[in-house]
């Protein structure tokens, strides 16, 4: 508060500092519209000082002022994320965020997954299934008898973690100790939400090109694992690991990767033997 | 296009700034995007663009602050520029770069001015939109 008139000070920004002295507290009655273009010869440019809640003009002061915010765009999303992420930890669920190119594979993964895992006994698996629209996915997935929760966007091309917080409300049959986040099959968007996943993971089909990571080096910089997928399908196809696998380490060098396929194989085991251990340490 | 989600984001953080000051016209909000933030600029403009009539940014000139990126290379041990993730360090050609700037999107200051009392408000009706040569600010 000014101690001269009551009013507000300015600010000793780099953007109050811009404001000319000579013009505080006074405003046009009709002013120019936008940078160098004159007003309209018929606007009358009278002139009104003192118009600020003082009511009077003191040279180098005047009612414009800046307020200083310096807040993330994604604060009130990451505030969500991070009660999500503090609720999974106090259930000892490992929630993890899957993300990928439609087509991909993410589903068949995830049902081979949760079949896998509920022959064995091991773990019990729940599904937040993203999509824009219909409730195939999670019809899938309720299938194999897990829980699981359709999530549609509608236009929206990624989940936020309002939507996951909501969607964990949803879930029926107790905590699990795994929840899958199926984002949107979207390689852009979804890498700027966090949702309170413990792990983005990032899955690569060998039907796609390469240099998939080149192109959208967002998503995989924010993966923590990725899964090439579909590599019983190699033998027909022109498609280099070692220069796709490349590609990953080049957007993200500490990224882990198992080649894998949906349908059974090494692989498959080591991505249930990560999750074994991700879910170990939670 | 999640820049719309982004632009929504900006204007519900102008919305809370302003329930702490009542009666004050947003002239003027000041974005930080960084080159690394997944954030393409003109999308976010258009965004705000489309979005900013009728909300609380109607009429404010928005000005977007590029950051350049930063990335600390294993190799040099020193801090480098680059323009993206896929850059190798400009001293060493090292391809062992850890981004630690200009991965930021946020709203760094509002310039406000407070709306005239009540009885003269009609006077202020006028169409034209910046009180001064200080509020001018170009829109790229």
């Amino acid at each position: 508060m000014c101690v001269v008139c009551g009013c507000h000070q300015r600010p000793l920004s780099p953007a109050g500092a811009a404001t000319p002295a000579a013009l505080d507290g006074l405003s046009f009655v009709a002013e120019a519209p936008a940078a160098g273009v004159a007003a309209p010869a018929a606007a009358p440019r009278d002139l009104h000082y003192g118009r600020n809640p003082a009511g009077v003009s003191v040279p180098g002061l005047d009612a414009e002022r800046a307020i200083h915010l310096e807040t993330r765009v994604l604060a009130a999303n990451d505030r969500v994320a991070a009660a999500n992420r503090q609720a999974f930890a106090q259930r000892g669920v490992l929630c993890l965020n899957l993300v990928s190119s439609p087509g991909s594979g993410k589903t068949t993964l995830l049902v081979e997954t949760i079949r896998r895992l509920q022959a064995d006994g091991r773990l019990r698996a729940a599904v937040i299934e993203g999509d824009q629209q219909t409730t195939n996915d999670a019809d899938r997935i309720r299938a194999t008898g897990a829980p699981a929760v359709q999530v549609n966007t509608g236009k929206g091309c990624h989940l936020d973690a309002e939507m996951v917080a909501e969607a964990w409300c949803g879930l029926e049959g107790g905590a699990p100790q795994l929840l899958f986040v199926e984002n949107v099959g979207n390689l852009v968007c979804p890498a700027m939400w966090d949702l309170g996943e413990a792990a983005k993971v990032a899955i690569l089909s060998v039907t796609e090109g390469e240099d998939k990571p080149l192109k959208y080096p967002d998503m995989f910089a924010a993966a923590q694992l990725m899964l090439l997928n579909k590599c019983d399908l190699l033998p027909h196809l022109r498609f280099d690991v070692a220069t796709a696998l490349a590609a990953a380490r080049r957007v993200n060098p500490d990224i882990e990767i198992i080649e894998l396929s949906a349908f059974g194989g090494e692989g498959f085991e080591r991505w249930l033997q990560w999750l074994a251990a991700r879910q170990a340490a939670v | 296009m999640h820049e719309v989600s982004l632009a929504g984001g900006v204007i519900r953080l102008v919305e809370d700034a302003l329930a702490r000051e009542p009666r004050v016209r947003v002239k003027r909000v000041v974005l930080a995007v960084g080159a690394l933030a997944g954030v393409e600029v003109r999308a976010l403009r258009f965004a705000l663009d489309a979005l900013a009539p009728g909300s609380v940014l109607a009429g404010a000139a928005i000005e977007i602050d590029e950051v350049a990126g930063r990335a600390w290379c294993l190799n040099c041990a020193a801090n480098v520029a680059i323009h993206s993730r896929l850059d190798d360090c400009p001293q060493c050609g090292g391809r062992w770069l850890q981004p630690n700037g200009g991965t930021e999107l946020s709203v760094r200051e509002l310039i406000v001015e407070d709306l005239p009392d009540a009885p003269d408000a009609s006077a202020h009706q006028e169409p034209a939109s910046c009180a001064s040569s200080a509020a001018v600010i170009s829109v790229h």
